[in-house]
């Protein structure tokens, strides 16, 4: 029971690991990742991306600037010029 | 033959040589293992916005076709060429700055032939002279990456809001991006890429994503997003494997220098040698004559 999330910025490969949920700040607004989310494509605003590690811990934030995000069944790859 | 002194001047000269050759050659090594690094860090993102904006776009050409961003769609016309060449700054790196520029020379003769209209666009300050002897006032613009210690995501930002500035006033039609493609320390590849407008691969694979896809806000806002910004990961990306590349070539090639030095100053030692045997023996050779004829 767990997503795989990837964050990607074109310096590096930011962070790639299993989490619980993922909430993106997407430009029509923020939307929750969960495991096997349907496929699903969005731009994303500047804002800060919250990290789920399991359910109910805290959320580990990470501000990411021009980004874009896809949901696809190998999980949910966040690519944004700037984070962290 | 030479004289001593001559030839004592020399091996000193050619010993310098090869402590310059030697000192660049471990920088060379020592950035290239960064570069590397750097370039290879930057791949995964490349490749998965190039695969995304691959898909939505053969969806989109293969459904309303019409209204799409220029970017994709091109001008509609094919007359003028921009070539942007990314060199280095730096000689001392064998070939690999002019073979690049030959790559783009003889595109610019293919289109040249083709009736087409070519211009420049220089990354770099060692590309300018050949290309500008060969095709006088072509150059349109040059970016100057001579402060910059290694290309950044900001460089490339800027070199890619220039030239999609001038497409979108209608300076040009298409652009090619000449770059060399890292392979290893030995082998660095010139590469042509087509940056504007975006080439779909023929076999992008249109069912890649699925047909159940939500899109958000809808596929046309996020290509036009995505857009622009492939133009500019691609040019980062021909910054980094440039760089990379430039780091390769000057490590080889100034291997081989460090080498052949070494080589001559052997030759010239041993040269050296004889010829001041020769001149004791000479020397020996009058005295003893000289010392008998007493």
């Amino acid at each position: 029971m767990a997503l795989h999330f990837e964050l990607v910025t074109p310096e590096k490969l930011f962070r790639s690991e299993e989490v619980y949920q993922v909430v993106v700040p997407g430009t029509d607004g923020d939307f929750g990742v969960l495991e096997g989310h349907a496929p699903f494509m969005s731009t994303v605003r500047d804002g800060a991306i919250q990290i789920f590690t399991s359910a109910g811990s805290a959320p580990e934030v990470i501000p990411v600037q021009g980004g874009f995000a896809e949901v696809n069944e190998k999980g949910l790859t966040v690519l944004a010029e700037k984070a962290g | 033959m030479a004289s001593l002194k001559e030839l004592k001047i020399r091996i000193g000269s050619v010993k310098s040589t090869q402590k310059i050759t030697k000192a660049k050659q471990m920088v060379a090594a020592a950035k290239l293992r960064k570069a590397q690094a750097a370039a290879e860090a930057a791949r995964p993102y490349s490749g998965r916005l190039e695969a995304v904006v691959a898909s939505l776009a053969s969806k989109i050409a293969g459904g309303s076709g019409e209204g799409a961003s220029p970017l994709l769609a091109g001008t509609g016309k094919d007359d003028v060429h921009l070539l942007v060449v990314a060199n280095s700054d730096r000689g001392l790196a064998g070939a690999f700055n002019a073979n690049i520029v030959k790559a783009a020379l003889a595109k610019a003769r293919a289109l040249e032939l083709d009736g087409k209209k070519v211009q420049f666009y220089l990354i770099g300050r060692k590309g300018r002279p050949v290309i500008n002897r060969t095709y006088p006032g072509k150059i349109v613009a040059q970016y100057d990456t001579t402060g910059v210690k290694e290309p950044g995501f900001n460089q490339a930002q800027a070199i890619a809001h220039e030239l999609t500035d001038m497409y979108l006033n209608g300076k040009f039609d298409v652009a090619h991006l000449f770059y060399s493609r890292f392979k290893s320390a030995l082998a660095q590849i010139p590469t042509e890429q087509q940056i504007i407008p975006v080439k779909i691969p023929a076999d992008a694979d249109r069912n890649a994503i699925g047909a159940t896809v939500e899109y958000e806000p809808n596929e046309e806002a996020i290509l036009d997003d995505l857009l622009p910004r492939n133009v500019t990961v691609q040019i980062f990306k021909a910054l980094l494997e440039n760089n990379a590349s430039e780091q390769g070539a000057s490590m080889t090639a100034m291997d081989n220098a460090t080498r052949n030095a070494g080589d001559l100053i052997n030759k010239l030692t041993i040269q050296y040698n004889r010829s001041r045997q020769a001149a004791i023996t000479t020397e020996l050779v009058e005295i003893i004559s000289g010392a008998e004829a007493l």
